[in-house]
């Protein structure tokens, strides 16, 4: 049995900082750090939204575009590293606010940067078994960097949501490899605001290692190679990164052009590889193969082979914002203003 | 069905304000004994007793407020009947219904009827939490309302329908605050300008600080009687003429229209007929301005201005102290001062005061009809009643 | 100071529109209710679940400064009351929105934010509030 992606919605937060604004405050020429990171800037959640608010409405643009009824949704899933509770999963608020509850399977994932893309894969295998008709996997985040750290120049908001099945598919998932060790390059333990990271240990040993090894693995176990590929997306926690491991895999600069979001919204964590393949599917044509890996720390990759078909005609893809149109209308702030609304202000009690 | 006439035979009040040293049993008793003794009668007289409180629960974790008011006034050790009444900002007129009609009924002869509320025991933020109960909690207040924010509403709206001018509403609080100068028991004793009003901060636009009555602590009574017997306590008794009540959707967003509360034109209409009266025979009215929109509405909907022009009467003088008819003489809610529950009370003694000529400085010459208009929340809530010089 | 239930049993209406329509006049209500006010005891039994599309214009408005405790990191907030296609009228805050815009007749629809939450250990509260929208967006 063929199974896919049926339908897909994004959804990016207005608000916006610059690195220079964010260098302004802790003495760092910041607009050299956003030129290094290859991060002009990043997207900042209103304090309003979350997780689960960015989930809703990803979720929603994505039934927008489809006609599936949310009670054939057999299990929904959300990935993220800032889910609002620590027990009491973002899903099950998810599944109400798309009609599809209460007969489902619902659990939150957590791997990182990859837990949106760990819930697609299995959506795949409980499509690909029968046991559901449809399944949702949405990766998001309002992931946080502590202040006058280097991933607070890159910490963002964001996320995507795909509709998994096996009728009417847009793009089938063809493939699926994952990589995984034990690399502690970046963590955060329970009860902290902050993650913490291993600095340069986060480069070879870590991202490079591993989305390096999902790509191949993939590419091996399947006698693929780039230029097989469309349109291609690797984990993007800058700009640099994907540009560097696309050049190493073979990739060109033209397959990874469509997938790159991460320049204008900064680092969505779980939402980063959504929503770079919903920024490709805004665009793909019939017969485009797309290449993705995400990267998790901790670590792992996953990486996807797929192909888009004839039926990305017919999508109603206009129902609801491209990642182009999301985040068109940006509003940037200062820091101050952005301190307030991530909550890094110690305010008074009651 | 002939129902009894009524009077009312004494008043007393307090000051209003922020009154630190006064608890809510003190600032009752207080405002009741000034009344009792004013009715010269004695505590074996009183039938029962009537008290009008929004929120006490809250204010001051204490419920069963007609208990507490039986016991406090000394009345308890001989079992009187003792009712508290809520309907938020009209709990009092609502209060002074209730014991207007025992009265009337028969049922009681000799009935105290007071209002108290004590505001500033909780923190600003704690107090405006409670005065939004008196909207919709659940679809108005967690929606993100705050009970001023549904006045602005209006206020946007009468101004977008009617042309009702930023300056006009300005000019309530004026009259009020310049109506207030002349009150010594006024929370507020001083004239303001409009620029005043305009340069305060804003609350919610285009409402400002000094579009708002403030919170108060204070209480008022009234001692009523069958008019029958009235002159064997008091040389100038006052009757009740007419007492009208009508309700409305609780959430302003339900209304027919919002820049109207049908609930005062139809409570208005009850009491008129009741009284055998209409507006032209009103000479002074003490009508519900928590917010200066709301005196532009209730001037319109108790039917002494057209639809759309009481912004225009308000700023012409008409509402004045000289005026057509003087509204809210005392310096009304915005001056006078606003603790909740005694609000419809205080409007009371101040039309009592006018009738029987004890007003002073502010004194409205040859008054021989006087109103008083009270509303619950954004209008869910309308008393009216007609006052007449016997 | 509020309870999860009370909230939790007004999820279908406060996340999904969820209002109410008298099948003996076709008036359509929000948020439910049991007996339609005009219709009275002749509506028992003939009230319809249905749901609103969740866009309107707005009515009234007014820039809060002096808001819900809830609301203090987006002071001043606009606050709406919004005139729903299908009729009923609702009030709620119009986010992601320059203030200045917003006027009455503006076109919005609804999405789901956060209403509040119980302290930073207490349960958080999802809802409705308003997004502006173009005037011929589909």
């Amino acid at each position: 049995m063929k199974v896919g992606i049926v339908s897909y919605g994004a959804y990016v937060p207005r608000y916006r900082i610059t690195p220079d604004e964010i260098g302004k405050v802790w003495g760092v020429d910041g607009k050299a750090m956003g030129k290094g990171l290859m991060i002009f800037s990043k997207s900042v959640p209103s304090p309003d939204e979350d997780t689960i608010t960015i989930a809703v409405e990803s979720a929603r643009n994505m039934m927008r575009r489809c006609d599936v009824h949310p009670k054939d949704i057999g299990a929904l899933y959300v990935g993220s590293e800032s889910h609002p509770y620590a027990v009491k999963p973002s899903g099950t608020i998810v599944a109400e606010a798309i009609e599809a509850s209460p007969d489902l399977m619902v659990a939150d994932f957590e791997f990182a940067c990859k837990a949106g893309t760990a819930a697609i894969q299995t959506c795949m295998g409980l499509v690909g078994a029968g046991l559901v008709k449809y399944g949702v996997a949405i990766g998001a985040d309002t992931s946080q960097g502590a202040p006058g750290d280097a991933l607070e120049y890159s910490a963002s908001a964001g996320g995507a949501a795909f509709l998994i099945g096996s009728e009417k598919i847009i793009a089938t998932l063809d493939h699926t490899y994952s990589y995984t060790t034990d690399t502690p390059d970046f963590w955060r333990r329970e009860g902290q605001m902050y993650p913490r990271h291993g600095g340069r240990f986060t480069g070879e040993p870590a991202y490079f290692k591993h989305v390096m090894s999902g790509a191949k693995g993939l590419m091996e176990r399947n006698k693929t190679a780039p230029k097989d590929y469309t349109h291609a997306v690797f984990h993007q926690p800058n700009g640099k990164f994907p540009t560097r491991v696309a050049k190493q895999l073979g990739f060109t600069d033209g397959q990874v052009k469509t997938g790159l979001v991460v320049p204008h919204i900064g680092n969505t964590y779980s939402g980063a590889v959504p929503l770079g393949l919903s920024a490709i599917l805004d665009e793909a044509k019939p017969g485009d193969r797309i290449f993705a890996v995400a990267y998790g720390s901790g670590a792992g990759s996953d990486a996807f082979d797929i192909t888009v078909t004839e039926e990305m005609k017919d999508f109603r893809r206009d129902r609801a914002p491209t990642v182009k149109e999301l985040i068109a209308n940006p509003k940037f702030l200062d820091y101050a203003t952005y301190a307030k609304f991530r909550g890094k202000i110690i305010l008074g009690s009651e | 069905m002939t129902m009894r006439r009524v009077a009312i035979i004494g008043v007393g009040d307090t000051e209003f304000g922020e009154l630190w040293d006064a608890s809510f049993r003190e600032i009752g008793i207080k405002a009741g004994l000034a009344a009792v003794a004013s009715a010269n009668i004695t505590a074996d007289k009183i039938d029962a007793v009537y008290v009008g409180n929004m929120s006490a629960g809250r204010f001051i974790e204490q419920e069963h407020i007609g208990a507490l008011i039986a016991d406090y006034s000394g009345l308890a050790r001989d079992h009187i009947p003792a009712t508290r009444i809520e309907a938020a900002g009209a709990s009092g007129g609502l209060a002074l219904r209730q014991g207007f009609m025992a009265v009337a009924s028969e049922l009681h002869d000799i009935v105290v009827v007071g209002g108290a509320e004590k505001m500033t025991d909780v923190s600003d933020v704690e107090s405006a939490m409670i005065q939004s109960s008196a909207a919709d909690q659940e679809w108005e207040t967690v929606l993100g309302a705050t009970f001023p924010s549904l006045h602005a509403l209006i206020a946007h709206r009468h101004m977008h329908e009617h042309g009702t001018t930023r300056d006009q509403l300005a000019d309530v609080a004026v009259k009020n605050h310049k109506n207030g100068s002349l009150n010594p028991k006024a929370q507020f004793q001083r004239e303001i300008k409009r620029e005043t009003v305009l340069g305060s901060p804003m609350v919610a636009s285009p409402l400002r600080v000094f579009d708002c009555a403030p919170s108060s602590d204070g209480a008022a009574a009234v001692v009523l009687c069958p008019l029958d017997h009235a002159k064997n306590y008091t040389e100038m008794p006052i009757e009740i003429l007419g007492s009208g009540q009508a309700s409305d959707t609780l959430a302003l967003h339900h209304r027919k229209d919002i820049c109207t509360m049908e609930a005062t034109k139809v409570a208005a209409a009850r009491a008129f007929k009741m009284a055998g009266l209409s507006q032209k025979d009103v000479d002074i009215a003490e009508v519900h301005d928590n917010f200066t929109i709301s005196e532009i509405l209730a001037i319109e909907d108790l039917g002494f201005f057209k639809k759309g022009e009481g912004g225009k009467a308000t700023e012409e003088g008409r509402t004045s102290l000289g005026g057509d008819i003087a509204v809210n003489t005392s310096g009304g809610l915005k001056a006078r001062g606003d603790p909740i529950g005694a609000t419809g009370l205080a409007q009371a003694v101040e039309i009592v005061t006018q009738l029987r000529g004890g007003a002073g400085k502010r004194q409205v010459k040859d008054a021989s009809v006087g109103l008083t208009h009270n509303v619950g929340g954004t209008g869910a809530t309308v008393v009216v009643h007609l006052f007449r010089r016997v | 100071m509020a309870t999860a239930p009370r909230y939790w049993r007004e999820n279908p209406s406060r996340y999904n529109m969820y209002g109410i329509k008298c099948n003996s006049c076709g008036r359509c209500f929000f948020p439910p209710r049991v007996i339609c006010p005009v219709c009275h005891r002749k509506s028992v039994g003939k009230m319809e679940t249905i749901k609103l599309k969740g866009e309107g214009r707005i009515f009234s408005l007014s820039e809060v400064h002096e808001g819900l405790e809830e609301l203090s990191l987006q002071r001043p907030y606009v606050l709406a009351m919004v005139e729903l296609d299908e009729g009923p009228k609702v009030t709620g805050q119009v986010i992601d929105c320059d203030p200045c815009d917003m006027k009455i007749g503006t076109k919005v629809r609804v999405t789901l934010r956060k209403l509040s939450e119980e302290g930073p250990s207490g349960v958080i509260h999802y809802g409705y509030k308003f997004i502006p929208v173009p005037e011929n967006a589909p």
